[in-house]
This record gives structure tokens, C-alpha cells and sequence, in this order.
């Protein structure tokens, strides 16, 4: 890890302290009553913040696992899209289930239809060689076209995941009630950035993908199958983002619209980059880009006019270039990504 | 045209023409799985595309932002640069030549329409520049940027037509007064407007003209000039075109600002010429249609007016087909998704035609470099 890097780190978590004494002392005290205050460190800004925060930290987990085995994703937006249709498509027709397994049916739709994405994503970039950001662009119209096409109109979903207080660590004043009173999906989200975390950085299966990404001839030669790595993990990344479509269906909005993704896919891919292509780093950056989202909306219900509405709507694209911009020579992406590789011998 | 020559030109035609073909096939397949009819959805295309003089008029409209938005992914791509962000180019020129057409009234038409259409083109450059400069100063991906620049100019040209609201916000600057709660800017005057070369019904302006004259003349810069072969060079290897002594970074930051005037010049036509004025809802896929026809023309600029002419035909159709058959419109946007992997992979039409690869092979296009540079 590099100075800056380490630099980096030492800020976020300073910055985070900052907010969490911060939110303790408006929520807590008087201090809540200056309307700027509340603005930025309200319990409801700091929930907002989480809930924007997960579609992209599943986003951006998406395209490390892909891009850590050499596969670019830009299609991340399409897989969501396709995953939120999915989710949809699957609850609004089990509607008269029990609501909790018509909601699970709901998320494991939205899992196989992403993983089916990530599927399509890796046969076009390895076996018929497409360029990949090509590739991914396909699958952001065709789900955009397929959603809109099929979308039926009169269609409702019921009910959506609803939150569920952890015993005991619910109880703490602020904290609780933002980390630990969430509905599901949530708490899958931050529980996978940690298993993901643990899983490319400790495990067997872990260090041969990243191999992949990095010098697949080498990975080759120790006999790890690299396109076998690279349909994997792209499946499973695809699985991710339709989670978070999933996600903004059954959890966050409770219904469909038309291209309801609305950039997020493109933020999650910011995020990775932001974040070095680590799990940790790209969580510090979605919620960084969630916080903004937060903002824009605190601001709205405050009713602040100064600034026009949609200036402030901007911030959260306005950061993601900024921080692309600022960033990217400082970060260093997968050596072997976005090239096709073909063992010795072995085209055709 | 000599014998050789007619095969080359065969060989490079064969794979779009089948690609439009095989999309067009999946398409009636997937409208027959949904319980649609593609038969007749496929004559109200036709109808509705080429059925009468009317219908060839809607598909010349449609037919000419396409042209220029695809112009601009195409010259883009013949640097190596995916430029994604034409749409937002699109939306920045359509209000930059919005708010010169609504200004200065009486002035004469040979100056007024010249500078409203420049002044679209220079929002586009400016927007192509943003891009173009941070890729070569920061590094930062050009594929985001133009992205998140898209939604920064919807916004931003949602607030200069801002109608205020309820809770007391300024109007935008170009909001047109008598229009009430409407978010929209007034007509242009008539003399920032583009003629009309048939008039109503048909509805066609000089603006397609424009377009074709632009092309033609993209044509002979990338092929006949030096600007155009050091393009090329550095789209097709960057290291090599340094060692060349090509000014890579320059090259980089002038073919994005050319595909943001281009993108931005299709803005300024599609107001000065159709619309007369802008409203959000006016902002449409074409700079995203751009990708598609950019490479189903195999980012050559009379290619690029060939599927422009195609796509626009599928986008004048589909109304009527919606209208004729009941098959929601949006078919077309899956068709669209099709052409443009089958025109990407190559591979895809030759496994199922079984049509042997031909020895000089088209230059293809590879951008996928990774995030950095």
C-alpha cells in the first residue's frame, strides 16, 4: 500500500469519527436546532446516507469481482436494471404468497437474473471476444429495452422488507438507530463487503482470481484455468448488482420505474476506482457518494432555495468526477484488464 | 470500381447487413415468445418508416441527429476514445443555440442562424473538452466522465427552463414567460430558425443537409488529412504515435472537443430546425442511439450515414408500428441492443453464416485498455 493510499485511509477514518461525535451532539443536544446542523448530521440525513449507500457498495463489489479477474464491467447499470426488473416481475406475481417468502422469491429472481447478465457479460468478452466496454454498454441497452417492453403498467407490488431492530445494540442512542435498525438487505450488503474482503485477500480461490487479473500467463503456468475464473466471478458479480436491483425494488422503493437505476451502476464503478478495487475502500467511497445523495435530499426538505434544486442535484455526479479525476492516477487497476487471453496454442 | 475492390466492399457491408438481420430475427422471436405478433409489427415498421411520402419524411428527421451524434462516437472511436457523453453534448448544444435563438431579436437571419448553430457547437466542444482534458491532465476514464456529465447537463438544462414551482424558486434564465407552470423555453425567432426544404406536412429542413455536408467532410479529415492520420495513429497505438512524434495528449483533447462539436452541432439542428424551442422532455436517446450507428457504420463516416438512415427508419416506424400492431414501442430499443452485439462481435455472425474471416480484415475497434492510460 502506498503513502497516499495509507494517507487516504487515515483521513476517511478521521472523518468518521468527526461524524460520528457530530451526529451524538446534534441529535443528543441543542445544538440540533440550528437548521444547517441538521441538515448534515440528522439521524434521517445519516439513514438516508445507508440507504443510498446500498445499491452502490453491492455495485461497486460487482466490479471488483469482476474486474479482479481482468473483466471491465461498465454493464453494471444494465445488471441492476435487469435485477430491480426482475425483483419486481417476481413479486408483483406471487403478490397473494406470504409477504416474506414472496420478497425472498423477489431477491433470488433478481440473483439469477444478474448472475444470467454476468453470464451474457463474460460469453460476449471471452468467448466471441467483444470489447468489453462494449459489451457492457449492450447490456445496459438491452435491459433498459427488455424492462420497458415488458414493463406492465397496472402492476403493483405489495409490501416491501421492513426493518429489523438487532437486540441490545438497537438500543444505542444515534448509532442504533442508524447501523443496527435496518431491513435485510442492508445488512447483507455490509456483511458481504467483509466476506468479500476476506475472501480475495485470505483464501485459495481468492489469490488465483486476483492472479488472473494481474498476469494470467503466469496464473496459467501454476495451472489455474483463467477463463474458467473470469465466467465465475463475472456471474457472481452479476449476482451482486441484480441484488442491488433487487434491493431498490423490494427494499428501498417497494415498486418499478422505468430506469429507476438512474446512473447508479456507473457511481458503484467511480466507487471501485475510488476505492483501489477493495471491498473497504469502495464501501468508504459509496457511502462518501451516498452521503452526497443525502444531502441533496436534506436540503430539499429543508426547503433551502438558495440554491436551485437542481444544482444540487448535481453534487453527487459533480464528486463522482472529481474523485475520478483526483484519483486515478493514484490507484492502480488490475495489470491484465480488459485484455482477452488465450492459453498458447489455443485459438483458433 | 474494379473487381478486387467490389469484393472489399462486399466484405465490409456483409457483416452489418447480417447483423441487422439476425436482430431483427431475435427480435421477432422474443415479440413471439411475448405473445406479440412480429408480423404485423414488422409491417407497421415498414409502413411506418417507408409505407408513404410522409413516412420517408419522419424517417429523414430521424434520421439526421443520428447522423451527427454518431459522427461524434465515431470520431471519438477512431482516437481509441469511447465517447459516451454525446447525449449530454447533444443537450448542452440544444440549449446554448436555444439561448442565442431567443436573444437578439432583429437581427438579420444570415447572422442570427449562423451564430445560434455555432454557438451549439461551442457548448458541445466545451463539453467534449471537459473529457478530453481530464483524460489527459488526471487520467480519469473518459467512459465516466461523459457519463456523469450526461446527468450534470440534463440538469443543468432543466434548470435554464425551470418554470420556479411552489416553493418560491427563481425561474430559470430561458423559461418562457406566458407559459405558466411549463418548464420550456419561448420559439426561437424566425430568423435563428433553419429553413424548411419541404414544409408542412413533411416537415424537413436544410438541417439535414448540414448533416450530410458534415459528414462528407469528417470523411476527407479522417482519411485525407494529417490531423485525421495522426487520429488514427493514436487510436490504433498510442505508444507508437508518440515515437512518431504525434502530440498524443493533443490529439486526445481535440478529438473529444470535434465529437462534442458534432454531438453539440446535432443539438443545435434538432432546435433550430424542428423543435424551435427546448423543454426537458425533448432531450431523447439519440446520443446514445449514437454508439450504435457509430459502429454498425464501422465508425467510417459514410457508414455512419448509412445506419443512421437505418436507425432512423426503425425510430420513424415504431410509432406506427405500436399504433398498427400493439407491440409497445420500446422493441426497437431491444432490436437496437441486438444489431450493436452483432455488429461488435463479429465472431457471433461468422459462427452461425459460417462465413470464413477475410484475409485483410477491417480495422477493428479496441478501446478496452483498462481505467488508466
Amino acid at each position: 500500500m502506498n503513502r497516499t493510499l495509507r494517507a487516504t485511509s487515515y483521513v476517511a477514518i478521521a472523518l468518521m469519527l468527526v461524524f460520528v461525535v457530530m451526529a451524538f451532539l446534534v441529535n443528543l443536544t441543542p445544538l440540533g436546532e440550528n437548521t444547517w446542523l441538521r441538515v448534515f448530521f440528522s439521524v434521517s440525513a445519516l439513514n438516508f446516507t445507508l440507504r443510498a449507500s446500498v445499491p452502490l457498495i453491492l455495485g461497486a463489489l460487482c466490479g471488483i469481482l469482476c474486474e479482479r479477474t481482468g473483466i471491465i464491467n461498465i454493464g453494471i447499470e444494465g445488471m441492476m436494471l435487469a435485477g430491480a426488473f426482475a425483483a419486481f416481475v417476481a413479486k408483483t406475481s406471487t403478490n397473494h404468497w406470504p409477504l416474506m417468502s414472496s420478497l425472498l422469491f423477489g431477491v433470488a429472481i433478481a440473483l439469477a437474473v444478474g448472475g444470467l447478465m454476468g453470464l451474457l457479460h463474460a460469453t460476449f468478452s471471452i468467448r466471441y471476444r467483444m470489447d468489453q466496454i462494449i459489451s457492457g454498454t449492450v447490456l445496459i441497452i438491452l435491459a433498459g429495452g427488455v424492462s420497458a417492453y415488458l414493463f406492465d403498467r397496472n402492476a403493483v407490488a405489495q409490501g416491501k422488507f421492513g426493518a429489523i431492530a438487532i437486540p441490545g445494540l438497537s438500543q444505542i442512542p444515534v448509532l442504533g438507530e442508524v447501523l443496527f435498525t435496518n431491513p435485510p438487505l442492508t445488512y447483507t450488503a455490509l456483511i458481504l463487503v467483509v466476506v468479500i474482503h476476506i475472501a480475495l485477500f485470505y483464501t485459495r480461490w481468492g489469490l488465483r482470481s486476483r492472479a488472473c487479473g494481474e498476469h494470467p500467463r503466469a496464473a496459467d503456468t501454476v495451472g489455474v484455468n483463467v477463463n474458467r475464473f473470469r465466467y465465475m466471478n463475472t456471474v457472481l458479480g452479476g449476482m451482486l448488482a441484480g441484488l442491488a436491483g433487487g434491493f431498490l425494488v423490494l427494499e428501498a422503493v417497494g415498486q418499478f420505474q422505468e430506469g429507476m437505476t438512474a446512473g447508479r451502476g456507473f457511481i458503484s464503478l467511480a466507487a471501485m476506482i475510488f476505492g483501489n478495487w477493495m471491498p473497504f475502500g469502495a464501501m468508504g467511497a459509496a457511502v462518501l457518494f451516498g452521503y452526497t445523495q443525502a444531502l441533496q435530499n436534506e436540503l430539499l426538505l429543508a426547503g433551502v432555495t438558495t440554491v436551485p434544486r437542481q444544482f444540487v442535484s448535481m453534487i453527487p455526479y459533480v464528486v463522482t468526477i472529481i474523485a475520478v479525476s483526483g484519483f486515478v492516477g493514484r490507484v492502480r487497476p488490475p495489470a491484465a484488464e480488459g485484455k482477452v487471453y488465450e492459453t498458447e496454442g489455443g485459438s483458433e | 470500381m474494379n473487381a478486387s475492390s467490389l469484393r472489399r466492399f462486399g466484405q465490409v457491408l456483409l457483416i452489418p447487413i447480417l447483423a441487422v438481420f439476425s436482430a431483427l430475427l431475435v427480435g421477432a422471436v422474443i415479440m413471439w415468445i411475448f405473445g406479440d405478433d412480429p408480423i404485423a409489427a414488422y409491417r407497421g415498421l415498414w409502413n411506418g418508416a417507408f409505407g408513404s411520402a410522409r413516412a420517408w419524411s419522419t424517417t429523414i428527421r430521424k434520421m439526421t441527429p443520428l447522423i451527427l451524434t454518431g459522427l461524434s462516437v465515431a470520431v471519438a472511436f477512431k482516437a481509441g476514445l469511447f465517447n459516451i457523453g454525446a447525449s449530454g453534448q447533444f443537450i448542452i448544444g440544444t440549449v446554448c443555440s436555444v439561448a442565442v435563438g431567443v436573444n437578439f431579436e432583429g437581427l438579420p437571419a444570415f447572422i442570427h442562424l449562423p451564430l445560434a448553430l455555432l454557438a451549439g457547437v461551442a457548448g458541445g466542444v466545451l463539453w467534449g473538452f471537459i473529457p478530453g482534458a481530464l483524460k489527459v491532465f488526471t487520467g480519469a476514464h473518459e467512459v465516466i466522465v461523459t457519463i456523469m456529465l450526461n446527468y450534470v447537463a440534463s440538469l443543468f438544462a432543466a434548470w435554464t427552463v425551470y418554470a420556479g414551482g411552489t416553493q418560491g424558486q427563481t425561474p430559470g434564465p430561458l423559461w418562457d414567460r406566458t407559459a405558466g407552470a411549463i418548464s420550456r423555453t419561448p420559439e426561437v425567432f424566425m430568423s435563428a430558425r433553419l429553413p424548411w426544404i419541404f414544409a408542412e406536412p413533411y416537415r424537413i429542413h436544410w438541417g439535414v443537409a448540414i448533416a450530410l455536408a458534415v459528414a462528407l467532410v469528417m470523411w476527407w479529415v479522417i482519411f485525407k488529412t494529417t490531423l485525421g492520420f495522426s487520429t488514427r495513429t493514436v487510436g490504433a497505438n498510442a505508444k507508437a504515435a508518440r515515437y512518431a512524434g504525434i502530440n498524443v495528449r493533443w490529439i486526445t483533447i481535440l478529438t473529444m472537443m470535434i465529437a462534442g462539436g458534432l454531438a453539440g452541432l446535432a443539438g443545435a439542428i434538432e432546435t433550430l430546425g424542428l423543435n424551435h424551442r427546448f423543454a426537458p422532455e425533448f432531450t431523447g436517446g439519440v446520443g446514445f442511439d449514437g454508439i450504435t450507428v457509430a459502429l454498425l457504420g464501422q465508425t467510417n463516416p459514410i457508414g455512419v450515414v448509412l445506419s443512421a438512415f437505418l436507425l432512423g427508419a426503425l425510430d420513424a416506424g415504431s410509432a406506427r408500428m405500436q399504433f398498427d400492431s400493439g407491440v409497445a414501442a420500446d422493441i426497437i430499443q431491444v432490436i437496437q441492443a441486438l444489431v450493436l452485439a452483432f455488429v461488435a462481435a463479429p465472431m457471433i455472425i461468422r459462427q452461425i453464416y459460417r462465413i470464413r474471416k477475410p484475409g485483410d480484415q477491417v480495422e477493428a475497434t479496441v478501446f478496452s485498455s483498462g481505467w488508466g492510460r
